[in-house]
């Protein structure tokens, strides 16, 4: 299986990245950014072939690793 | 006293803690390699700066997980001090030692001058040799160092007096210039609730000698070594 792992900000928690970011959109000319958040995109392949188990391998590195939970959110996509 | 450093790939201030100790106890430090599982009996550890796994994923994220760091939990856990520097400091917010996390500094960029601190508690192993509310210069140099945590835990950390010290200006006043780098509450290092825990993004290894510009930093070491050794 394969995963798709996106971890964001919480809501809430300054992004001075995403800030900066926004700006820099601003300057070249892009008008109407209203806000800009920056996270992380993380793709695992997996042996493993149940989806479900799957999510539940991924979910407890998320857990552990992948995310801050004291300061970030995660979402998982799991396919073939 | 025996002291213990943990050495991760990409740690640069453990030879400068190791003289550090070494001034003051007058003994070897062990050098620690983070892949060891097994931990020398030690008075005290820490965890030096650095850049610990060049900051992948998140600064020490990928550290607090190092084979060694399972011990470093246990024996701060058994109430083992532990000391953690700039990257220590994040390592051990990683590993669950200490609350909150080290963002990206407010102004994004990496920051390396002496700033000025207040001693805000001075009932630790680590603060002892300072005065309650005394003015100390001592260097920082990080990218990531901007404190945050969540309300609650900003109040209970504030209530039981573990804010160890705090950004502040050279008269000490604790305001919004004076933060380097947009931690809440001007927060520059803090304790966990035994107070032998202690995570700091200034380096007072690198003001211990006249030689470096000062010794404000000297103290930290002195009062360790004075305690621990007792």
């Amino acid at each position: 299986m394969k995963a798709k792992v996106h971890v964001t900000l919480k809501p809430g928690v300054l992004d001075p990245q995403g800030k900066a970011v926004q700006h820099a959109l601003g300057s070249l000319g892009f008008s109407g950014v209203e806000e800009v958040r920056q996270g992380k995109y993380i793709e695992i392949d997996l042996s493993e072939t149940d989806a479900e188990s799957a999510r539940s391998q991924v979910d407890d590195m998320c857990r552990k690793l992948l995310a801050n939970m004291v300061i970030e959110n995660y979402s998982i996509d799991i396919s073939d | 006293m025996k002291a213990s450093v943990i050495v991760f790939p990409g740690s640069n201030c453990d030879r400068d803690v190791k003289v550090a100790l070494e001034a003051g106890t007058g003994q070897g430090v062990n050098m620690v390699w983070h892949g060891d599982t097994d931990l020398p009996r030690t008075d005290l550890i820490v965890i030096p700066g650095g850049f610990s796994y060049g900051d992948y994923l998140r600064s020490g994220a990928i550290a607090a997980h190092s084979p060694i760091m399972r011990e470093v939990v246990a024996r701060a856990n058994a109430g083992v001090p532990v000391l953690g520097i700039c990257n220590g400091f994040q390592i051990l917010t990683e590993a669950g030692l200490l609350p909150g996390v080290l963002m990206r500094n407010a102004n994004l960029k990496y920051i390396c001058k002496d700033v000025h601190l207040k001693v805000e508690n001075t009932d630790s192993l680590f603060t002892r040799a300072y005065q309650p509310g005394q003015i100390i210069r001592i260097p920082i140099a990080h990218h990531d160092g901007n404190y945050e945590t969540d309300g609650e835990t900003l109040k209970r950390l504030e209530g039981d007096g573990r804010v160890a010290v705090r950004y502040c200006d050279e008269g000490g006043a604790v305001t919004e210039s004076a933060n380097p780098n947009g931690s809440m509450a001007n927060i520059a290092g803090i304790f966990n609730d035994s107070r032998r825990v202690l995570g700091l993004m200034p380096h007072p290894e690198r003001l211990i000698d006249p030689l470096q510009g000062g010794t404000d930093g000297k103290a930290m070491f002195d009062g360790l070594v004075e305690t621990v050794a007792a």
